[in-house]
């Protein structure tokens, strides 16, 4: 099989970059990483490239593949090119992380974010005699997590990392996930305390599904995300803006049964958040004169849903439940 | 081609441009819809964040809705897309989830049996309208338009719940509508990212970086004008790009169309019934450019 390969060439200290094209014959079920060890093997020993188990273990082979940020070992050749031939397979380094040479990252930000989470059991109190003793149950819930095999994919695909170097991204937040999970831990209440309220928390994540697309081993971490939101809600810290944006959405709509739009903003920022309020008001008139901002409907005779009753019923019934739940 | 039709809480407040140029689009095209007067919002991720089994029961709601009129449930929303098929993928495996939540639907004689089909409008377009069908439709070619793709995350990500390993083309509907229509497609970086409007309200700067830098990019790559499927897109797109502009530093004004409205251009429905002046980017060179094209 005939295999078209552009690979973007960096030289980290000088700065300088391009992209090298390649034209090989592989066996026709190669991975884009086979083709590129072939490459430095037999067409250009320049090119700089991290790999090791190559069989989607070690996560040291991340990069990315038309775009797509991915273990190179896990990619086949021949399902990126959809089987055509002239299809020129585009192979750039890391997103988000500088380079040092060719397709090597620097991973500094990636391990100075996971420690940031402290990444390990804090237990208090004696230490038992044997081992731990922790129902099954709740280590399933876990087992996600731990298929972790950092190997960067996800920060390197991270659309908030992009413009805000401060967020903790994906990786770490599915590893603090992993340990607020964990029953041996006795450091729950500060890691969520810690994760709601740092610049760059869980509430920063934008929820764009990236890193649930790009990673390899099914850790979903912005699943992992959202679960400690809502365990952080669980918990009493409902103080940030995040919080108070995802409450109102919902009492808005078990009162209106859809997004009423002209009053969620208040309700979302706060009614006596006034300097938010006044920072809102020109884009608040470019919608108005735009005949974009749905005012109409915060007036009284404007009727919620059909169905309504059944709305606010439902959404009563699951509450009582979880209440009783965490009751019982 | 007859639809359950779920018009979704923007397209009924924020963007009334896209109701109303969807449904004179589907009229012209022979789609028939059925709206979903009654149903209720899918919680657009948000609700899903703390309260994910009352979001579950919400979308079951209108699953069941559409069911119960026997048609298949078309949305106009990239993120009502995402949800609907992330609950939908659940409750269609998980059997106790699914008697759970359909213990809340029996209290309004509802029920959601697994396997209902929802698309989206780009969907409904590409695979059951047709795309050949749709090039035939044109009387208003739009030649010379450069029109930059904006998916919104949710109609592409995660890509195996939407689809995508069966149909892995639903990643390029985009482009292939906007070219069905004699438009080019702008190929640019930001087009597959996030527009940042989840995280307007609690973090706006980082929002607006985003929404500001995937339009300066498309605009350096000579679009015209963007199209999405969002109407979530199209508010953080449109009527924040003057503030994005600010944030970015950066002269934008570049016009937001949304997906019926492009069209709708191309099969000759005029501009004014797609309510082009209901954005805060004006649209007049859009308008202008697809007009003189016709007369030249």
């Amino acid at each position: 099989m005939k295999v078209k390969l552009k690979v973007k060439r960096s030289n980290g200290e000088s700065g300088d970059a391009a992209y090298s094209r390649y034209e090989i014959e592989t066996a026709d079920n190669a991975t884009v990483l086979d083709a590129l060890i072939q490459v430095r093997e037999y067409e250009d020993g320049t090119l700089g490239l991290r790999c090791s188990c190559r069989a989607a273990i070690c996560g040291s082979c991340s990069m990315r593949v038309d775009g797509h940020s991915r273990l190179a070992c896990r990619a086949k050749v021949i399902a990126i090119t959809r089987g055509k031939e002239d299809h020129e397979i585009v192979v750039e380094p890391m997103g988000n992380m500088p380079v040092i040479k060719d397709l090597v990252s620097d991973m500094e930000i990636f391990w100075s974010k996971v420690r940031q989470v402290s990444p390990y059991l804090q237990p208090e109190g004696a230490v038992p005699e044997h081992e731990y003793l922790v129902p099954n149950e709740a280590m399933i819930d876990l087992t996600h997590t731990m298929n972790c095999i950092m190997c960067g994919a996800c920060v390197s695909a991270c659309t908030v990392l992009e413009v805000d170097k401060s967020f903790i991204a994906p990786a770490a937040l599915a590893k603090a996930y992993r340990f607020v999970g964990d029953p041996r831990d006795d450091h729950k209440h500060d890691r969520l305390e810690y994760l709601a309220k740092v610049q760059g928390g869980i509430w920063d994540c934008t929820r764009c599904n990236m890193c649930v697309e790009v990673c390899p081993k099914g850790v979903a971490p912005m699943d992992r995300i959202m679960q400690l939101r809502e365990i952080s809600i669980d918990e009493g810290m409902t103080g940030g803006i995040g919080v108070r944006h995802s409450k109102a959405f919902s009492e808005n709509i078990r009162r209106n049964g859809r997004l009423d739009e002209a009053r969620f903003l208040p309700e979302a920022v706060g009614f006596f958040n006034v300097p938010r309020l006044l920072s809102e008001l020109p884009g608040g008139l470019r919608m108005l004169r735009a005949g974009k901002l749905p005012w109409s409907h915060t007036l009284p005779w404007h009727k919620p849903i059909g169905g309504i009753k059944s709305v606010r019923r439902m959404f009563d019934s699951i509450r009582s439940q979880k209440k009783g739940k965490a009751s019982s | 081609m007859k639809y359950a039709f779920w018009p979704g809480c923007v397209s009924k407040g924020a963007c009334p441009e896209l109701y109303t140029s969807l449904v004179r689009v589907c009229a012209e095209l022979g789609i028939e819809l059925e709206e979903l007067y009654d149903g209720n919002c899918t919680g657009a991720g948000v609700i899903s964040e703390h309260e994910p089994d009352v979001a579950a029961a919400l979308n079951a709601r209108n699953f069941a809705l559409a069911q119960r009129m026997g048609l298949a449930l078309m949305n106009i929303c990239s993120t009502c897309q995402g949800v609907q098929s992330m609950v939908q993928e659940k409750l269609d495996r998980d059997e106790a989830h699914r008697e759970k939540i359909n213990e809340e639907l029996a209290k309004e004689s509802l029920r959601y049996e697994p396997g209902l089909v929802i698309k989206n409008f780009m969907w409904v377009l590409a695979e059951d309208f047709g795309l050949d069908n749709l090039k035939a439709r044109v009387v208003r070619p739009l030649t010379g338009l450069r029109a930059g793709p904006f998916y919104g995350c949710y109609i592409l990500r995660p890509s195996k719940i939407l689809g995508m390993e069966e149909r892995p083309e639903r990643d390029h509907y985009l482009e292939d509508i906007i070219a069905a229509v004699g438009a080019t497609p702008v190929d640019y970086e930001g087009k597959n990212k996030c527009c940042g409007f989840p995280i307007l309200t609690n973090n706006k700067k980082n929002s607006l970086t985003q929404a500001g830098t995937h339009i300066a990019e498309a605009k350096d790559q000579g679009a015209d004008c963007l199209v999405t499927p969002c109407p979530l897109c199209h508010l953080n797109l449109d009527a924040q790009q003057p503030s994005a502009a600010q944030v970015i530093e950066r002269e934008l004004g570049v016009p937001i169309l949304h997906l019926p409205q492009l069209i709708g251009l191309a099969i000759g429905i005029d501009p004014k019934e797609l309510r082009m002046d209901r954005h805060v980017i004006g649209t007049a060179q859009v308008i202008d450019k697809v007009l003189a094209a016709v007369t030249a």
